[in-house]
């Protein structure tokens, strides 16, 4: 039994059963995995992955190399890390791992973003005195340390401070910094990551779940402690050699006794320290052995351990110094200390070699971050106090100053991180100086008293080079002194080579404890300075984080935010198959029983061209575009002219970037002298918005004119076939005398909306606006009249039939208008249009390029593949282009094609190449059905296409919101400390220009009004957002975990345009209650996350 | 993940902007009397040093402004423009 009867920080009174390799065994309420394990006598956890060496625990943090574990479904965690639970299993690696690619982890992980002042890493004694010292100026000030309770280094000692444990004093300052409201203290969480402007990752260890948390700092106090290091000499991976640090707190922390009869390896004074205590804990010190020429009292003096002996199991059995062998089942080896400069490293500060300390130590800052106690090689308890609290004072005063200067000034953030980081200059590390005590100027009211001894420089000693192979390095990746030097011996010079050759350094532990001991052997053994060689680049993450953590909830149908139409759930309903179009869900066909999709696509082509068939068109783009100058500003754009369009009619255009390549093409209608509705392709509507921004912002901002997005105000269906007049007679009479590209203002289903004569089909076609919430009952009225539904895939083959082209299916980015055979919309008289000078350029004008064709393969069965290559005969290697669109046309009674390809005319004859299918095909003119023309305004043979109008009166408009489906759940989710509800609908209009005097300002010139307010000018947006509310003292807690936005009471105060689970909202704050205006599509994706989030 | 001051809405995380690339490269006033070489120059190079670099900025999350400062390309500094 190596428990202590007494001490420690574990809880005897409680016995957390667990098992190990299928052995039970136990342990308390304190422990780690580790010094269970320990406690349990279990000497040896794995063997080692090359080599198979049996191996032991060797620390007892998160630098631990050898004590790696399957626990429950992690399948690597380092025993050390792992705090002990009762029912816990846990398993020893055996060889390498494997991934179980069936495995489900259930597990749910969640994020969260965090703002503060200042920002604090970890919670030794450093820390705590920073934490304290910048959360009593009164700022915002988060502290973060990985263990399950505060106290770092102090919780594995003995240290008296002022005469007292130093944990009272740990105690003491934990209840100060409850008492401060703004300061938050985060236990279990290991910052990860430190990226730019102060920005940290870090994982929190919950018991519901690991949790993600992004941290914006104003400043950092970095008090990440320091690693002890690992020393080589043979046989220094035995399964009992131990860092002494980690002996040490196996006795203290955990009352464990980690053997029975120690040696110890002191090249560092904190050697000594541990043989002390594991003295005092009954374990008996054969020998201290110190390299350097004056030991202290009882120890071997100018010595080295030059060996270890082992029984048959490979356990420690003894250690050779020199010519003594003595016996010891305990080698604690303190090889002096390595600052973690990880997470300083990753803040691109630079990393200097201190000859005195042996170590890397941080260098000037890169960013407003200050690093401070044994992270910055001052080691001792009361100097980390006094650094800590220096740094936490400095660290709040710079954000005052920078608080002050903000408004003002209103200077980047980097900015004063810069200067900041300038004026710390002055307060450069200076840790050979670590008697003394603080700097003057910086006053240190805990100026307590240690009874720590003053720390003597560690031995300058890196082992001896002989070529032994079990003279470890990287005990995780079993590289040794040998391997080290048969790479130098190659010539590699760079440590990073070295790493990567050897493979040293790049195991799960990332060479925390054996980085600097090989820069030291490597300088050995090219006879230079360690601090020449320096040191690999430390990269995130400091710990490995499970790739489900960083997914939190951004798994399943919350991957990746989802926009449906009005019409979503009456396609469910119908059994639809969705398609995604970027974030898009849309109907590609409407199956009925039994249906092939192939059978239901010729069936809904069918209806199309032989009767009426209807689409939910909802998800195209639509730009409201107003101001006196729209006109001139679309003849800019577009290619062709918008500013002789009559009012009230419509114009295909197409629109080119400066290269002169295709970027969008849609329909714009002018619906007065000075307003136009575009429309844009579904998956470029942002993209499109963004563009014309561009232009009117940083080229044209002379030009009056202005955009608002309606895609989501509208709900659209398309009715397509010759007997469509009959289904619009019956929804909007008051459309039913349009031409063809007309459009019209006029009541549909008794609601104001609007029609568009416009054909993507070649048929007689209409597009029907009404508001979002009734857009259901306008496709359910259609349908009832008899029109069949059809989804994207229908669509597209119609389309095809009349060879229309569709931007990215047959552009790619590469192809002009003049490509795709469409030089007839380019208005070559205008004087400019954006692309028109690349339209000139000798590559865009040269003959030879791929343009437009149709292919149909000489089998009328015979599928042709998108992407398939064409060449001129089989076994041919010249490609001329390929296959950009390829069906089976009911309509035409065969497969057919379109393609973009080269030096080819119609009759010439090709090779389809897909795979290992080749299939000849017949160039044709890429319009397969009626080219004439003759199709649009309905049936020529049948002109009389009204009649059999179908006797359903469609009934008046029912209203639906967009989170309607939701209501029960939103109010059975709801609770005392959060409730969730929509909010009624309410009209809302987008104001441009001057300040209307109300509603909320989204941009420079730009408001949200609500209610009966129109005024010329104004833009209805009612349908465009949905308004969902989240009150409660609990709202915020569940905003953060998806909103990148400081809301601190103190800084979020009105409103603001931003993300909110990945999805562009508006965010009002009214109290405790936040109002959510989000895109109608976005609803129901974001219901579903807010439900998730209150389901946690 | 940089914090990007949006003369607007304050300083925002980066995922809220659109990058905008080199600052100050104009549309021509006469595009159809450049030659292809000066044509090209506009529509293609841009400048990529080590150091400071002026570009803008769309704040395409929020008030939807275009903005220009300056960065530096290695610290990502930001300052100004002077």
């Amino acid at each position: 039994m190596t428990r202590l009867p007494s001490g420690g920080l574990i809880d005897r009174s409680v016995t957390l059963p667990f098992h190990f390799d299928g052995r039970p065994l136990h342990g308390h309420p304190g422990d780690t995995l580790a010094s269970a394990l320990l406690a349990g006598g279990v000497r040896v956890v794995g063997h080692s992955v090359d080599l198979g060496r049996p191996r032991g625990i060797f620390s007892a943090g998160p630098e631990e190399p050898n004590a790696l574990v399957r626990v429950d479904a992690d399948p690597m965690l380092a025993a050390t890390t792992v705090e002990l639970r009762a029912g816990l299993q846990a398993w020893s690696l055996r060889g390498k791992g494997r991934v179980d690619p069936d495995a489900v982890d259930e597990r749910r992980a969640d994020k969260g973003y965090l703002h503060c002042d200042v920002l604090v890493v970890g919670g030794g004694p450093a820390g705590l005195a920073a934490a304290l010292a910048a959360g009593e100026t009164g700022g915002r000030v988060i502290l973060l340390d990985d263990q399950p309770r505060l106290g770092g280094d102090l919780l594995s000692s003995r240290v008296l401070l002022d005469g007292a444990p130093a944990l009272d004093w740990v105690t003491a300052t934990e209840s100060r910094l409850a008492a401060l409201p703004e300061v938050r203290v985060l236990v279990r969480t290991t910052a990860i990551g430190y990226y730019d402007h102060n920005y940290l990752v870090a994982v929190e260890r919950r018991s519901s779940g690991e949790r993600l948390w992004h941290l914006r700092a104003r400043r950092v106090v970095l008090a990440t402690g320091a690693h002890e290091r690992s020393l080589p000499f043979p046989g220094n991976d035995r399964p009992g050699v131990m860092l002494a640090s980690a002996a040490r707190a196996y006795v203290n922390r955990y009352a464990v006794r980690p053997g029975s009869r120690a040696v110890v390896y002191a090249c560092a004074d904190s050697g000594y320290e541990a043989a002390r205590d594991l003295e005092a804990a009954g374990v008996e010190i054969a020998a201290i052995v110190d390299p350097r020429p004056q030991g202290l009292a009882g120890a071997l003096s100018g010595r080295t351990v030059t060996g270890t002996t082992a029984d048959a199991e490979g356990l420690l059995t003894g250690v050779r110094i020199g010519d003594r062998h003595v016996a010891a089942d305990l080698l604690a080896v303190a090889g002096g200390w390595n600052p973690a400069v990880h997470l300083f490293s990753q803040s691109q500060g630079r990393v200097v070699f201190d000859d005195t300390l042996q170590a890397f130590i941080p260098g000037p800052s890169a960013q407003a971050e200050r690093s401070a106690g044994a992270c910055r090689g001052l080691y001792g308890t009361r100097e980390a106090i006094e650094d800590g609290h220096k740094a936490g004072t400095t660290a709040a005063r710079c954000d005052a100053a920078h608080h002050a200067t903000r408004d003002a000034a209103h200077h980047a953030t980097r900015d004063a991180a810069h200067h900041a980081t300038r004026d710390e200059a002055h307060d450069a590390p200076s840790p050979t100086a670590r008697s003394g005590p603080g700097q003057a100027g910086h006053e240190a009211p805990q100026a307590l008293s240690s009874d720590e001894p003053a720390l003597r420089p560690p031995a300058v000693h890196w082992g001896e080079l002989a070529p032994d192979p079990t003279t470890f390095v990287d005990l995780q990746r079993d590289v040794t002194v040998a391997d080290l030097a048969r790479a130098v011996g190659t010539g590699m010079r760079s440590v990073e080579h070295v790493k990567r050759f050897t493979t040293a350094g790049t195991g799960a532990d990332q060479g925390k404890t054996s980085g600097a001991l090989m820069a030291g052997v490597m300088s050995q053994l090219l006879g230079t300075a360690p601090g020449q060689t320096g040191t690999t680049t430390f990269r995130p993450p400091y710990l490995p984080v499970a790739f489900g953590t960083l997914a939190g909830r951004d798994r399943g149908e919350l991957s990746d935010p989802v926009r449906t139409t009005a019409l979503h759930g009456a396609h469910v309903d119908r059994g639809a198959v969705f398609e995604d179009v970027g974030q898009w869900k849309r109907p590609w066909y409407f199956p009925l029983d039994g249906e092939t999709m192939d059978e239901a696509v010729s069936r809904e082509c069918r209806a199309a061209r032989t009767g009426v068939a209807a689409m939910d068109a909802s998800t195209l783009g639509k730009i409201d575009i107003q101001g006196r100058d729209a006109g001139a500003f679309l003849d800019r754009i577009y290619t062709n002219m918008y500013s002789t369009l009559a009012v009230g009619a419509c114009r295909y255009g197409l629109m080119c970037t400066a290269d002169g390549m295709v970027f969008d093409d849609g329909t714009t209608a002018r619906l007065g002298e000075h307003h136009y509705l575009m429309t844009t392709t579904t998956g470029n509507a942002a993209a499109v918005l963004d563009w014309l921004e561009e232009w009117r912002q940083t080229e044209w901002p002379e030009l009056d004119v202005h955009f608002t997005s309606v895609t989501d105000h509208w709900a659209t269906v398309a009715i397509v076939g010759p007997r469509a007049r009959a289904v619009l007679a019956a929804v909007a009479p008051g459309a039913l005398e349009l031409a063809f590209m007309r459009c019209a203002e006029t009541e549909v289903l008794g609601v104001p909306g609007r029609v568009f004569r416009i054909s993507f089909s070649g048929e007689l076609a209409y597009e029907v606006n009404v508001p979002w919430p009734c857009g259901r009952s306008l496709w359910e009225s259609v349908l009832a009249l008899g029109a069949v539904p059809y989804g994207t895939e229908s669509m597209h083959v119609l389309r095809a039939e009349k060879g229309f082209p569709i931007v990215g299916q047959e552009t790619d980015g590469t192809v002009t208008p003049q490509d795709l055979g469409m030089s007839w919309i380019v208005a070559n008289r205008k004087p400019d249009y954006v692309g028109k000078r690349s339209h000139a350029r000798p590559d865009t004008a040269r003959a030879g390029r791929k343009t437009l064709i149709g292919l149909l393969p000489d089998d009328p069965t015979a599928p042709l593949m998108e992407g398939a290559q064409l060449i001129p005969s089989p076994g041919a290697t010249r490609m001329l282009g390929h296959v950009t669109s390829g069906y089976a046309s009911a309509t035409l009674g065969r497969t057919f094609g379109l393609a973009l390809a080269r030096d080819v005319a119609p009759g010439d004859r090709l090779t389809a190449v897909s795979g290992s299918s080749a299939t000849a095909v017949t160039v044709v003119d890429p319009v397969f059905y009626d080219p004439e023309n003759t199709r649009r305004d309905g049936d020529p043979a049948s002109p009389d296409g009204d009649a059999g109008v179908p006797g359903v009166v469609p009934g008046v408009c029912r209203a639906e919101s967009p989170a309607a489906h939701v209501a029960a759940r939103f109010a059975a989710a709801s609770s005392d400390a959060v409730r969730l509800r929509e909010l009624p609908s309410m009209p809302m209009w987008e104001v441009r220009g001057d300040d209307p005097g109300a509603g909320l300002r989204l941009g420079p010139d730009w408001w949200l009004v609500t209610g009966d307010a129109s005024r010329e000018g104004w833009v209805e947006v009612s349908g465009q957002r949905t308004v969902l509310e989240l009150a409660g003292p609990g709202a915020l807690e569940v905003l953060i975990t998806g909103c990148p936005l400081d809301l601190h009471p103190s800084v979020f105060t009105g409103h603001a345009q931003t993300l909110l689970a990945k999805t562009p909202v508006i965010l009002e704050r009214d109290g405790d209650a936040f109002r959510i205006y989000v895109r109608s599509s976005y609803t129901r994706y974001l219901a579903k996350w807010l439900l998730d989030a209150l389901g946690r | 993940m940089l914090l990007i001051d949006c003369p607007h809405c304050g300083p925002r995380d980066e995922i809220e902007f659109r990058y905008g690339g080199q600052a100050g490269i104009a549309y021509p006033d006469t595009p159809g009397e450049l030659t292809d070489t000066e044509w090209a120059a506009y529509v293609f190079l841009r400048d990529n040093p080590k150091g400071w670099f002026r570009e803008r900025w769309f704040h395409v999350h929020g008030c939807r402004t275009w903005f220009t400062v300056d960065r530096h390309t290695v610290t990502h500094e930001f300052r100004q423009s002077p």
